[in-house]
């Protein structure tokens, strides 16, 4: 009884790859952060797709950029986003710009709540999870 | 034709660049509405004449019925209304059905007993049943059918004999599939449900116009206290206050969970069928006379701003094709999944210009009978929020309040109602002007 009942547990979902985005979750693993950018266009992209979503050309290059951002939009969840959650309250999510100019869900760590604001700088943090996959969290830069 | 202009739509962020472009169409589309000036589209050849809603309830206390059982019940009960046998039905719009989740339509015909010859299944979010009344009247405009049911159940189905089986997903709207983009993007960092979404939206917000959390207070409060002349409402006899609403749990700053819906269980059904037909059965035609949707985005980190949301558009193009200003507008029916919805619904509609919805409702009373009569009913806000049911609650109100039934919180001369529906977070947003012959 107590097995089955780990086995039906849910466990908290981390990405997993497609063909497409597979480089961005392989440079995350080294530390790196790369985007895709369109040379019709002259625009860097995120998520990773097969075709630009302003043109429709592909395939689509990648480059690495510094990953630096600023936020965009975020929120104090004081109660969990969904139950899985729960052990991560108060969650810090925020919307980040890249310098680039895309953005991308993200949260904020390493960080006193009073320093998290709409527009100030922020920079990656790699969050290494079970030697597989890296989360891209953020901190902020600036104080 | 007018005037108004429909910008182009950029269906992806990209930083500074699409932000000059964002400026720029806002300020050609507010107060471009002109008062006469029609846009092709409806010409008022469709009517509501048929409405039914189950009052709101936290967990439903009558007997347990699967969504097509639940589908047959709604459906008679809105025919009911309309005095139109159920055998004239050419047509039918549906959301979800538990029990089929593909070839749902032709399901439900099936078990009604229907033969259509228009069938839809619609997979817009709480923007659903407005979007489903638009599409039955553009079919009915078309001459495709002549009489369609729209309809969404949303009390529970009996329990499954087999729990293990029923399992279902904690990821709520956002899809946890391999390969969706919320599941390999959003969802591991804990961005999924809606609080956080709208939370992030009115932070943006504040940050380009302000805030002033008693002036969102109030909408919540206001809508309550329509819901005090709605005994369907959950929140019926149930008054709160501004100091309560802030005063109540910050849940995701800075939403209060007094500025977010009561999830409910309930259901509703509309009927809609030509205008012709309509006057030959004795009540006032509610005419569809605008519609409008939009949508760019699942995740708003990925919508061209937070806060000039698809509305825009979709509530445009309504407004414009009704051929109505907005001072010929009665009453307003916002979907109000929170008081940041409502807020930036009255922006995008027109009713003030961006950045303007602080003071327009610090001026405005918001109350059924007040200078800007919105959610008269309650809302969602204060009637609860009947799971994918709830964009009808919007609707419904608007029919009744066209049709003079509503009682003691009746809009004097309501003749004409906007009434907007909105799906995920701020993503699918759909706009209908209804008006009474």
């Amino acid at each position: 009884m107590a097995e089955k009942m780990t086995a039906l547990r849910p466990v908290k979902p981390l990405p997993v790859p497609t063909p497409t985005s597979e480089p961005f979750w392989t440079a995350l693993r080294e530390q790196r952060v790369e985007v895709q950018y369109c040379e019709e266009c002259g625009v860097h992209i995120f998520y990773p797709r097969s075709h630009c979503p302003g043109c429709l050309s592909s395939p689509l290059v990648w480059r690495t950029v510094s990953g630096q951002g600023r936020i965009h939009s975020f929120t104090i969840a004081r109660a969990p986003t969904a139950p899985l959650f729960a052990d991560e309250v108060p969650q810090l999510l925020a919307i980040i710009e890249l310098n680039e100019g895309p953005r991308l869900t993200s949260t904020i760590v390493d960080t006193p709540l009073e320093a998290i604001a709409i527009g100030v700088s922020v920079e990656p943090v790699f969050d290494h999870r079970d030697g597989a996959v890296t989360l891209l969290r953020y901190r902020v830069s600036e104080r | 034709m007018s005037s108004v202009v429909i910008p182009p739509i950029y269906r992806w962020s990209s930083g500074q660049k699409y932000y000059i472009l964002y400026v720029r169409s806002v300020n050609k589309s507010y107060g471009s509405s002109t008062e006469g000036s029609r846009m092709a589209g409806f010409t008022g050849t469709a009517s509501v004449v048929g409405v039914f809603e189950h009052p709101r309830e936290r967990v439903h206390q009558g007997r347990r019925l699967l969504a097509l059982e639940q589908w047959a019940e709604l459906a008679a009960s809105a025919l009911r209304d309309a005095k139109i046998h159920p055998s004239e039905v050419d047509g039918l719009i549906c959301n979800d059905i538990r029990e089929s989740a593909t070839f749902a339509p032709a399901t439900i015909a099936e078990y009604l007993g229907w033969s259509v010859g228009f069938a839809e299944r619609v997979d817009l979010g709480g923007a659903s049943p407005v979007g489903m009344v638009g599409r039955a009247a553009a079919a009915i405009e078309l001459g495709l059918c002549e009489t369609v049911v729209c309809a969404a159940p949303a009390r529970p189905r009996p329990p499954h004999p087999n729990p293990s089986r029923a399992a279902w997903t904690t990821f709520g709207a956002s899809s946890n599939e391999w390969g969706s983009p919320q599941a390999e993007f959003e969802i591991p960092y804990g961005n999924l449900a809606q609080n956080a979404g709208y939370a992030m939206i009115a932070q943006r917000y504040a940050h380009e116009y302000g805030y002033d959390e008693r002036v969102l207070a109030k909408i919540a409060a206001a809508q309550r206290d329509n819901a005090q002349l709605n005994p369907d409402a959950v929140f019926y006899g149930q008054q709160i206050s501004v100091e309560d609403v802030l005063a109540s749990k910050m849940i995701a700053d800075p939403l209060h969970l007094l500025e977010i819906v009561m999830p409910c269980q309930g259901g509703a059904a509309v009927v809609v069928t030509t205008t012709d037909r309509a006057r030959r059965l004795g009540r006032r035609p509610v005419r569809v006379m605008g519609y409008g949707e939009q949508l760019s985005h699942k995740t708003p980190t990925f919508a061209r701003s937070l806060v000039d949301i698809p509305l825009r558009e979709a509530a445009t193009r309504a407004i414009a094709m009704a051929g109505v200003g907005h001072s010929a507008i009665d009453a307003v029916q916002l979907y109000d999944c929170y008081t940041i919805t409502v807020l930036l619904s009255i922006e995008a509609s027109g009713f003030c210009a961006p950045g303007e919805g602080l003071d327009f409702v610090r001026d405005h009373d918001l109350r059924w009978n007040g200078s800007f009569p919105t959610n008269t009913g309650g809302g969602q806000l204060g009637s609860g929020q009947a799971l994918a049911a709830g964009g009808f609650t919007q609707l419904v109100e608007a029919v009744r309040q066209v049709r003079g039934e509503v009682g003691q919180r009746q809009v004097r001369n309501c003749d004409t109602v906007f009434v907007s529906g909105t799906g995920g977070i701020m993503s699918e947003q759909t706009a209908v002007v209804l008006q009474g012959e």
